[in-house]
């Protein structure tokens, strides 16, 4: 079969620049072949390489003491969490692919971020996903088509975690107008292992055989990083629907526990698998990171098409593969383990000295070039940041025209009734969040949390001597978030606060930050308007995740999220993992009993903001149908200084819930606190709340209910409890104020201007089944 | 007590029904779907999951597997087993429980808690549950809406081989409290001999109060009760 020749046009179809092919051809001191240039347009493209956002990420806080594998090292970070166990965790995006097909992107999003987790050794344990859609409500074709990713989207993740067996229990869904045609699928996995069973992605030791594990590589997914790191439009979308790959959970749960039986023999040397550039990722990593060489023959690379071409075997993303490094002689515990799993395996080749790459077809060389080069020599580029011309009006933006809420009450039902706000029920009770016996708290509180228990983390085989014995199941909390609102309006701002925010909600459950991880999704960076959305708020996250100690572990860069119609909000997603010490610190954020004490951490409203917290917030975007404004200042100390006392409040056995102010502000966190205890099928239990907020007169009511003044939360004590709640809080300079009683069954509010109230049935009518009337 | 515990190609509770176990004091061993001995079960338990990834029909493979011959076996000696989710669809495709699992009515996933009613209690898998108290158990299936022919429904009524049925939390049968449309609300059947039962919540995953929920944990103490007041049955 004869190649294509190498033309100026095909170099550009590749996605590379006349500069980057001079850069290839002085690596290879020559032309590129057609399957070389393949290899070089993924491996170069921001997907694999991020080459536009390298120097940004630099910014990151990426130590601890904990950190046992930092960012970039390998497919996912690992955190010690003491007892000789630690935890390895990551998030990562499948949007291009989900945009084009829903299910099936989707799916193999929670597919691949898997496999990243037990390539580093790690039982995966938990899911969490975070999600964006058009705006969902209404009868238009664009709205009809947000509703069927939606649904497709929420029914792949289901399907691939529901039969892999991980319990998919923490996400975020926001809704809104810049992600129609853009929707974007983040999927973080968590897995857990002791210390002494961490995985590498080395090819060490000169003379090991290299194996493939897994399904026959096919045509699906040819080149999916690369069509990932290019604008969407209808015409790529088209041409790329055969880029989406075709999930198999089934078998990658197999490959899973062979894997792990594996790893268990201690025959194993280096471990990867094979996700985005497939076999052409795996082999030139592995041998980059050992320093080594490694040769393959693509003849011996199970197949499941005939006549493929190096070039599409080399470049396939075929689901579900691993490629592993056998320690020479062990070769026959490979073949006992694959095969008792009845899993297809072949020996492809062996790790040489040589520092290449090389690729054989039937013996012939079809590829060859330095490993290392490849893998982190991609280019570098500092692209033009240019403060975009929108936020002039945005920061112009005065409370002036804008009528004060008539009826607050009517105004909350509409706010919880927005599916941003509203209940996601109808998405989680799609998603198996129970399998694995772990789940302590599951979705519909502010963080989710998992006990580690003996049997979650992976067998230990021959490895056991030296390891230390379980000693305690651990509690470990996860919340993933980001208000991309926020983050449009002022990319620093909205940057610390999305950190605030998961940092908060993991205060509230009891939790001590260990690491984060980010998933930055943004427009095309070769916009300068844009490039700054994403410096800004890396530089906002940054900062965000060193006031709270939760360093980066690693993640993930999706830029192009743009369409014909515009960009997407920039979106920069952010997971984090926090530790609680005993099962007692565990916290809700619903009310518990009558009679209990309501008080609020946090500012009433921040009156230095001349929005008073209105910039950006979700009440001027439902009641008034704009979205700007400076969104509410996240200052960050005094937010360090709030977690860490909630913290210690929990502790010492002080609160009965916590609930953080988010979207929709006090009035909404309230209201939550009363309706989202879910006892079972069909039976909420609701508990009403008598507020006093009288004394705060001059304040706009709007602005006292639905204002989203940061750092605050709303917690439930003893009535004998409140005063020594408030105390401490003030002691170090926490602003605490005592908001009236747990009891009722109205959510009632007086103010200087009178009271309102509405049944919680009323409330928790619109809150919980208002995603499920938008599907139906 | 000694409890067999199957493990089909993506068995994905096999571990929880093993954990629950061990949990309270009994030992728990896997049993590989490719073995034709239950070894030395006093019990078995067909965990939930997703058996050779539920390609045909919900556990229409996993019938087939060598291991299911034992298992056969051991119900027609008097054993004691209890299929769970996937289980239970092992269980009727093999032909050891009566009725069939199809899909959701709303065709959807459903993870959430429900309410069971115990209907009969004198079986070995009832025996040891309050009469009037609805457990709370949590559901995770797609496949789970119970269907049988009205013979096998008259047949199941006559026998009172109707284990437990979905209801409220004050106990009622409504049909609010259907998650997936199962005739009759029915959630778990045991076989005429009353030695195989299966059903479709997961009591192992309401077992332990850090979990939210202690109510399942009555079956297992049912099945160990039996265990430990009956003659031993050979596995093979």
């Amino acid at each position: 079969m004869t190649e294509p020749a190498i033309t100026p046009e095909l170099i550009q179809k590749h996605g590379l620049t006349p500069d980057e092919y001079e850069r290839i051809k002085g690596i290879l001191g020559r032309a590129p072949n057609y399957t070389e240039l393949g290899i070089f347009s993924v491996m170069w493209s921001e997907h694999c390489s991020y080459k536009n956002t390298r120097p940004l990420l630099k910014g990151f806080p990426t130590k601890s003491p904990k950190i046992l594998v930092g960012a970039g090292e390998e497919n996912a970070g690992i955190i010690d969490i003491g007892d000789g166990l630690a935890i390895a965790f990551k998030i990562e995006s499948h949007n291009h692919p989900s945009a084009v097909e829903p299910f099936q992107g989707a799916a193999t999003g929670v597919g691949g971020i898997i496999r990243d987790i037990f390539t580093m050794g790690a039982r995966p344990v938990c899911a969490l996903n975070s999600l964006r859609f058009g705006p969902i409500i209404g009868e238009k074709s664009e709205i009809t088509n947000n509703r069927r990713l939606f649904a497709g989207v929420v029914s792949g993740i289901a399907h691939y975690g529901n039969c892999f067996g991980i319990p998919t229990i923490a996400g975020e869904v926001y809704f809104d107008k810049s992600y129609e045609g853009n929707p974007l699928v983040n999927a973080f996995c968590l897995g857990v292992l002791r210390h002494e069973q961490i995985a590498r992605g080395a090819a060490k030791g000169i003379g090991n055989p290299v194996f493939y594990v897994g399904p026959a590589t096919g045509r699906d997914g040819l080149a999916g990083a690369a069509f990932a790191s290019q604008d969407l439009t209808e015409e790529s979308a088209e041409q790329q629907r055969g880029a989406v790959q075709v999930g198999d959970p089934f078998m990658e749960k197999l490959v899973m526990e062979a894997c792990l039986e594996l790893l268990a023999t201690d025959a194993v040397a280096g471990i990867q698998d094979m996700g985005a550039a497939g076999l052409t990722c795996s082999t030139c990593e592995t041998a980059a990171r050992a320093g080594t060489g490694i040769e393959i023959d693509l003849s011996k690379v199970p197949q499941r098409a005939p006549h493929m071409t190096p070039y599409e075997i080399m470049l396939s993303e075929s689901q579900e593969r691993m490629l592993i490094i056998v320690k020479k002689g062990r070769e026959a515990e490979v073949q006992r383990i694959f095969d008792k799993w009845d899993l297809p395996w072949a020996e492809i080749g062996f790790v040489t000295d040589t520092g290449q790459m090389i690729v054989k077809n039937h013996g012939e060389v079809v590829v060859n070039i330095p490993a290392k080069k490849l893998a982190d020599d991609a280019p570098i580029y500092q692209r033009d940041a240019r403060e975009p011309a929108y936020l002039k009006a945005v920061r112009a933006f005065r409370l002036d025209g804008i009528a004060d809420s008539q009826s607050p009450m009517a105004d909350l039902k509409r706010l919880l009734a927005w599916p941003s706000i509203a209940s996601k029920n109808w998405v989680y009770r799609q998603y198996d969040h129970m399998v694995r016996d772990c789940s302590v708290v599951c979705p519909g509180s502010d963080a989710a949390v998992i006990r580690i228990k003996e049997d979650s983390l992976p067998e230990t085989g021959n490895l056991k001597s030296g390891i230390s014995n379980f000693k305690s199941e651990k509690y470990i909390a996860l919340a993933v978030d980001c208000n991309a609102t926020y983050v449009y309006l002022d990319p620093y701002e909205g940057g610390k606060a999305a950190v605030a925010e998961v940092a908060r909600n993991l205060a509230c459950s009891g939790a001590l930050p260990l690491g984060s991880t980010d998933n930055l999704n943004f427009g095309n960076p070769h916009n300068p308007e844009l490039f700054w959305q994403l410096k800004e708020s890396v530089r906002g996250l940054a900062d965000g995740c060193r006031a709270f100690n939760a360093p980066v572990t690693g993640g993930n860069v999706s830029l192009y999220n743009q369409n014909p119609n515009g960009p997407i909000d920039p979106t920069p997603t952010v997971a984090m993992v926090g530790i609680i010490e005993k099962a007692e610190h565990i916290t809700t954020q619903w009310f518990k009993d009558e009679g209990d004490a309501l008080i609020l951490l946090g500012e009433i409203a921040d009156t230095k903001d001349p929005l008073l917290g209105l910039g950006g917030s979700a009440y001027l975007q439902v009641i008034h149908g704009q979205k700007t404004g400076s969104p509410p200042r996240c200052d960050l100390e005094p937010a360090a200084i709030l977690h860490t006392t909630l913290l210690g409040l929990i502790q010492s056995g002080l609160v009965k819930s916590a609930h953080d102010c988010s979207d929709g502000g006090l009035a909404v966190a309230l209201a939550e606190s009363c309706i989202s205890q879910q006892i079972a099928r069909e039976t909420p239990r609701l508990i009403g709340a008598q507020i006093d907020l009288s004394a705060m007169k001059d304040l706009r009511l709007d602005a006292l209910f639905f204002g989203e003044t940061q750092s605050r939360v709303v917690v439930s004590a003893r009535p004998l409890d409140a005063v020594k709640v408030i105390e401490r809080a003030k002691l170090v300079g926490v602003p605490a104020v005592r908001l009236g009683t747990v009891g009722g069954d109205t959510l009632a509010i007086k103010t200087s201007a009178g009271e309102f109230s509405a049944p919680v049935g009323e409330l928790h009518d619109a809150w919980w089944n208002a995603i499920a009337r938008a599907m139906n | 007590m000694n409890f067999a515990v199957l493990q089909f190609p993506a068995s994905n509770r096999d571990q929880d029904a093993v954990h629950i176990m061990r949990f309270l004091g009994h030992s728990a061993n896997y049993v590989w779907h490719k073995h034709t001995s239950l070894g030395n079960a006093d019990a078995v338990i067909v965990p939930g999951g997703f058996s050779y990834g539920d390609y045909l029909r919900c556990g229409a493979i996993a019938r087939f597997s060598p291991v299911m011959q034992a298992v056969k076996q051991f119900a027609d000696n008097g054993g004691l087993i209890l299929g769970i989710c996937n289980g239970f669809q092992v269980l009727t495709e093999a032909g050891l429980l009566p009725g069939a699992l199809i899909r959701n009515r709303d065709l959807q996933f459903h993870c959430e808690h429900i309410f069971l009613k115990t209907a009969t209690f004198d079986t070995p898998f009832t025996s040891r549950i309050p009469a009037g108290k609805p457990l709370r158990v949590p559901i995770a299936h797609g496949e789970g809406c119970y269907f049988a022919d009205e013979e096998t429904l008259a047949r199941l009524q006559a026998n009172r081989q109707i284990l437990w049925q979905y209801c409220d939390a004050a106990g009622e049968l409504t049909e609010a409290a259907n998650p997936n449309g199962s005739l009759l609300n029915i959630a778990g059947v045991c076989n005429e001999r009353r030695n195989v039962a299966g059903l479709m919540p997961h009591p192992e995953n309401a077992s332990e109060a850090i979990l939210g929920s202690t109510d399942g944990r009555v079956i297992f103490e049912s099945l160990i009760h039996s265990l430990q007041t009956r003659p031993a049955v050979s596995a093979a």
